[in-house]
Order: structure tokens, then C-alpha cells, then sequence
């Protein structure tokens, strides 16, 4: 087992420097920055000079190399746009997107699964028919629509709701919260429902159709067969058995949630990591975009080793495969 | 009084394009302690007939007429709860794959504990204790240890072993074993029967053993219930019906066994194929098949009827008074 946790960890690592090679590309080939840092009129010497006291006349190699050691220390240099560290804008933003996006995968969660068990059990059930029409909205509605929406009804007519922001912050150390104040509290509902529907419905429709599945399986037959109860052919049995697919599925439901709360943030004005990307975009701010880029690599890639771990966890004949190739053996 | 009696029995499909009669007038008796065989091609009802005395048929699949008595109380007509406490506790089952009829996440030991506390009062410890006996029961060596293995850590016929086991758990009185041996290994399945027949022979267990492989039940049935399309086409003691088989049908299965692990389903000996529930023809459903038919099979349907000293077939060659051709 330790073998093949070590390999995945090696696995990740070389992800993580060819993410780190295509955001170092994105500097030397994307835009000049130079022309964003000095205005039109700046001679053709001071530019030189600029790009000399920026290394950017250094052979290749030993620019990518400089990139990789500053990118391990979390230094991403200077933003064009805002001339503050990378690293300092963006432990500003990181909170509010991870709170954002902590509280969609919650709800997503929280939601998606007992009613993707309720659907897969009670096939026929009029519940179960509604409840699916119901998600087929929430796949099909893009995202920023269904953001516009609730503004529309919960700020602009009902006037409940924050239409924008963070509402009040808590400082704890680095880390802002807004989980503090009840402003807080009521700027997030929106935003996190709007990003948590999508994924909700997968999350939904993925479980119901794999207890479908597995409803159909000999050994839940054989389970009713020994007169097992329901509750326990449903939840013990079935349930378990829908588990590395169903978790499979929420690790890339939490890394979509942090690409799509891009989106998200932008809608709704949400000072997170997205949205300071969105502004980066506009303005060509490499830094901040090499930066956002390798980050968000960085929290898939460590998802993904996450849930191959958790595999283990939960199936005992990977357990057995996996020592035994490990081992060497057969 | 017999163990379990069914009488009449009859399930439907219902399907857009009407109903499916897929058992029809099926009616036999088990005795306590009694291996009943039955017998009968691939879609002659035999795995229905299973499914309807445990209450498991699929949906749509009901039961729409007739009678299933378990010790003399009608069990056809009980509530899911009700019925879900007579599985496992009075009539148990085993089904055809062991490969997959073991949740693959849980130990044996979990299965086998959980299915002996829902059926009796016992503590963790003890079921756990009447586990391993139940393990050693069925031949696993080093059963102590083996009780916290995964189904995967066993070979197929070990598997089934732990099925046996599982079926076993709350004592039965009666065990449907549908098919135990056709998925494992030809070298395995007489060691399965064999088994399956000492256990039942020690605990007094009555068995109905579904196989299309007449060697087996040869070897191993008090009596055979043979089956075509739906119906029961002969009953009988095993010596008697392999001897002496009376109806046509019975006559080519026979014909079709010069030896034990042979597969019925394979034989050529009878001309054409069983017909689908959709196509089953007017009068006799063996009859475009038959070489003894006459007019009246063409015209009526055989009830099961006397066919001679302990002999009950389908057939009117029987029918005493209305014997033509
Ligand atoms: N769910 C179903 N819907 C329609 N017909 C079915 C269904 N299940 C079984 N049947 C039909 O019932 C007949 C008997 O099936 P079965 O009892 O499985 O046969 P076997 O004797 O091989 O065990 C078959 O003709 C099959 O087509
Ligand atoms: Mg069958």
C-alpha cells in the first residue's frame, strides 16, 4: 500500500511541474510584460534594462528553474496589474473562495446523496419522478442564469439577500471568515446554492443510477434472500457498494467547484480567488494568472491523491491487488 | 402433513401486449427432510417456481392464483415484513453464482453474523462462535481465521461453500438451492451436491434442488418434479422416473442421460425447442414436439393425472376414459 501511495505522490509531482512549465510558458509567450509594467513612451534602453532586472534575458532553463523555486516558496512575483505580491493577493482571496467553495461541496453533498439513495430506491414513487425533472433544471440552466435569478427574486424584488460581497468579515490570523456575522451568513446562500445545484444533480443522478445498479446484483438478491431487513440491504449493502464511484465523482465535484466558481464569483462580486483571476485576464497579469493556475493544479492533484487513497479505504480487493503488484508478485 | 405444499400456481407477467403466463397450474408437495429435484430446460419455470415460494419474484412478476402453504399456513399471501422473517429463518436459499452472490465490501464473518443475529437472539460473540461452527460445518479449513477473510480471498467452490453456509444460518426447514453447481468447476460440483446433501440429511433440512443436470438429480432427489414450458409435466420418485419415465418429455430426457454431469439444455435427442411463453401452442404446450401425439393434445390441455404406481404425469396418454389414437 505504501508503494502505490508513494507512486501516486510521484505521480502528482510530475503533474504539478508540467502545470508549473505551462504557467511559465504563459510568461515568456503571453503578452510583454514589460510593455504592462513601463507606459508607451519608455525608450527602448529602459526597457532592456527593465528586462535584464527581471531576468527575462536568462537563458530558459534557468528562467523555468528560477520559476520552480520561487513557485515551491509561493513566490509568483510581483501583479502588473496591482503591484502587490501574487502571493500576498492571493492569501487575501483564498479564503473567501475556499469558504465558497467548502460550502457548495457541503450542499452538494449533503443533498445529492440521500436523495440520490431516495430516487434509486423508490424507482416508481411520484417523489422520485418529481425530484428528477426537478435536477434536470439544475443541469440544464447555466450557472450565471441561474445566479441572475436569484438575484433578481431574492435581492432586487424580495430585498432578503446581499446581492454582491462578502457582507461583514472576520480577520483570524490570515484567514478571513465570513461565517461569523449573520451578514456573512446571508452573502453566502446565494452564491454557494448557485455553484451547488450543478453539482448536486450529478452527485444526485450519479448515486441513483448506481443503486439502480446495484439493486439488480446478485448479492443484494441473496441479502433479501436471507431475509435481511430493508434498511440494511439499502444502506449496508447497497449504499457501500455505490461508494467508489460516488466518491470518485465528488473529487472532481470539488475541483469543478473551484473552476466553476469563477463564474460564481463573478456574478455575484464574491472577493475570491476567481475573481481576481477574471480581473487578471482582462488586464494580462501573468503573475497572478501563473500563479491561480498552479494553485488550483495544485488542489485537483492533491483531491485526486485524496481519493485514491480513500479507495483503499473503502474496497478490500484493491487492498489485495494492490500489495500483491506492489509486493512484486504475479 | 407435508412441509410445503403449493397448489395451483400460477404467476403472470403482465406486459403492455397482455399478460405473460409464466407458471401455470403448478402444484407439488415437499416433505420434511425430502430432496425434491426439478428438472426441466432453460425457461421452463424452474427458478420462477423458486422465486414465487421465497416471495421474490421480480416486478412485475406476481402471483395471481393458487396457494403456497409453509407447515400448513399459507405463505403466498403475507405482508414483505412478514414473509421477509420467513426467509432465511424457515426456508433458505442458494443461488446459482457464489462468485457474485457474496457482497464483495464485507467479510464472510460480517454476512454470515448479520444473518444470524436478524434471525436469532443472539450476541455478537455467539454468532460469531455459531459462525465458525457454521463455517466448519460446510468444510472450510482453519474457519477462526478464514471468518475475517473477503468473499475475493476464496476459490468459486469455497465461495459456495460460504453461501451454503449463509443459507444454513438460522436452521431452515426447507433450502431452494437454484442451481448451486452450474457456475463452478465440473471437479467441484459433486463435492457441492455431496455436501449440501449431508447438511440437509443432518439437520433434517428439506431441499429443492433446480438443475437441468439430470446426473445430479439422479444422485442426489427423493423424488423429481420435471417442468416444460410453465407447467409440471411429471412427478415422481427419481428411481421411478429415470426407470420408467412416463410423460413423452420425460421419456427424451432420459433417453438424454448416459452420464452424470451431462447438460440437458445441450441434448438433440428432442426434435425442435421449448416454446416461448408468447408462442405456447393450444392443447398440450409439448405437443409439436411430441412423438406420441394425437388429436386431443392438439386440442385440450393434460392436467397432471394417475399414471401408474407412483406415477403423475401431464398426458393423455393416461386418461383412462378419453384415451384416443
Ligand atoms: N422479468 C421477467 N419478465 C418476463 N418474463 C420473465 C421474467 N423473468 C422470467 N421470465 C420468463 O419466465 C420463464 C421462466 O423463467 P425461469 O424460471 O428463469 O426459467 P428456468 O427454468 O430456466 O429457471 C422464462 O420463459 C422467462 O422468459
Ligand atoms: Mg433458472
Amino acid at each position: 500500500m505504501t508503494a502505490y501511495i508513494l507512486q501516486r505522490v510521484f505521480q502528482a509531482v510530475a503533474v504539478m511541474i508540467v502545470v508549473a512549465f505551462v504557467s511559465f510558458l504563459l510568461f515568456n509567450f503571453v503578452g510583454d510584460p514589460v510593455d504592462n509594467m513601463v507606459g508607451q513612451e519608455a525608450s527602448f534602453e529602459d526597457r532592456e534594462a527593465m528586462r535584464d532586472s527581471l531576468g527575462l534575458n536568462d537563458p530558459f532553463i534557468v528562467q523555468f528553474g528560477r520559476f520552480l523555486g520561487n513557485a515551491v516558496q509561493g513566490e509568483f512575483g510581483i501583479s502588473y496589474r496591482l503591484q502587490r505580491p501574487v502571493a500576498a493577493l492571493i492569501s487575501e482571496r483564498m479564503p473567501a473562495t475556499l469558504e465558497l467553495v467548502g460550502a457548495s461541496a457541503i450542499l452538494s453533498i449533503l443533498l445529492g446523496i440521500p436523495l440520490g439513495v431516495y430516487t434509486g430506491i423508490k424507482r416508481y414513487a411520484m417523489s422520485s419522478r418529481t425530484i428528477l425533472t426537478l435536477s434536470l433544471i439544475g443541469v440544464s440552466l447555466p450557472t450565471f442564469v441561474i445566479g441572475i435569478l436569484l438575484i433578481y427574486v431574492f435581492s432586487v424584488n424580495l430585498g432578503w439577500l446581499p446581492s454582491f460581497g462578502r457582507g461583514q468579515v472576520t480577520q483570524l490570523g490570515w484567514w478571513s471568515t465570513g461565517f461569523l456575522t449573520v451578514s456573512g451568513w446571508k452573502a453566502i446562500i446565494m452564491p454557494s446554492v448557485t455553484l451547488a445545484l450543478f453539482q448536486m444533480t450529478l452527485i444526485l443522478r450519479l448515486v441513483r443510477s448506481e443503486m439502480l445498479e446495484v439493486m439488480r446484483t446478485d448479492y443484494i438478491k441473496f441479502a433479501r434472500a436471507r431475509g435481511l431487513p430493508d434498511r440494511m440491504i439499502n444502506f449496508g449493502h447497497a449504499f457501500k457498494n455505490t461508494l467508489v464511484p460516488v466518491i470518485t465523482i465528488i473529487g472532481l465535484n470539488v475541483g469543478s467547484l473551484i473552476a466553476f466558481s469563477i463564474i460564481t464569483e463573478t456574478v455575484f462580486q464574491w472577493p475570491g480567488m476567481g475573481f481576481l483571476f477574471i480581473q487578471a485576464v482582462g488586464f494580462a497579469d501573468i503573475p497572478v494568472m501563473a500563479a491561480y493556475l498552479v494553485l488550483v493544479a495544485a488542489i485537483f492533484v492533491t483531491i485526486n491523491l485524496f481519493v485514491d487513497i480513500l479507495y483503499f479505504v473503502v474496497d478490500p480487493r484493491l487492498r489485495v491487488e494492490r500489495t500483491v503488484s506492489a509486493g512484486g508478485g504475479e | 402433513m407435508a412441509l410445503l405444499e403449493v397448489e395451483n400456481l400460477r404467476v403472470e407477467f403482465p406486459t403492455r401486449r397482455g399478460s405473460l403466463l409464466a407458471l401455470d397450474d403448478v402444484s407439488f408437495q415437499i416433505e420434511e427432510g425430502e430432496v425434491l429435484g426439478v428438472v426441466g430446460e432453460s425457461g421452463a419455470g424452474k427458478s420462477l417456481t423458486g422465486a414465487a415460494i421465497i416471495g421474490l419474484l421480480e416486478p412485475p412478476g406476481r402471483v395471481t392464483a393458487g396457494e403456497i402453504k409453509l407447515e400448513d399456513r399459507r405463505i403466498d399471501n403475507l405482508s414483505y415484513e412478514e414473509m421477509r422473517k420467513i426467509r432465511g429463518e424457515k426456508i433458505g436459499a442458494i443461488f446459482q453464482d457464489p462468485l457474485t452472490s457474496l457482497n464483495p465490501l464485507y467479510t464472510i464473518g460480517r454476512q454470515l453474523i448479520e444473518t444470524i443475529r436478524v434471525h436469532m437472539d443472539l450476541t455478537q460473540e455467539e454468532a460469531k462462535g455459531r459462525a465458525i461452527d457454521l463455517l466448519g460445518e460446510v468444510g472450510i479449513p482453519a474457519a477462526e481465521r478464514r471468518i475475517d477473510s473477503y468473499p475475493h480471498e476464496f476459490s468459486g467452490g469455497m465461495r459456495q461453500r460460504v453461501v451454503i453456509a449463509l443459507a444454513l444460518c438460522a436452521n431452515p426447514r426447507l433450502i431452494i438451492a437454484d442451481e448451486p453447481t452450474t457456475a463452478l468447476d465440473v471437479s467441484i460440483q459433486a463435492q457441492i451436491i455431496a455436501l449440501i446433501k449431508k447438511l440437509c440429511r443432518e439437520h433434517k433440512t428439506a431441499v429443492m434442488l433446480i438443475t437441468h443436470d439430470m446426473g445430479v438429480i439422479a444422485e442426489t432427489a427423493d423424488r423429481v418434479a420435471v417442468m416444460y414450458a410453465g407447467r409440471i409435466a411429471e412427478v415422481g420418485p427419481v428411481r421411478r422416473v429415470v426407470k420408467q419415465p412416463k410423460h413423452p418429455y420425460t421419456v427424451g430426457l432420459m433417453g438424454a442421460i448416459p452420464m452424470v454431469g451431462h447438460d440437458v439444455e445441450r441434448l438433440t435427442q428432442i426434435d425442435g425447442a421449448m416454446p416461448r411463453l408468447t408462442e405456447i401452442p393450444r392443447g398440450c404446450s409439448f405437443n409439436p414436439r411430441c412423438p406420441k401425439v394425437f388429436a386431443r393434445c392438439r386440442e385440450e390441455r393434460p392436467e397432471l393425472m394417475h399414471a401408474g404406481r407412483n406415477a403423475e404425469a401431464a398426458c393423455w396418454q393416461f386418461d383412462k376414459e378419453g384415451r384416443r389414437g
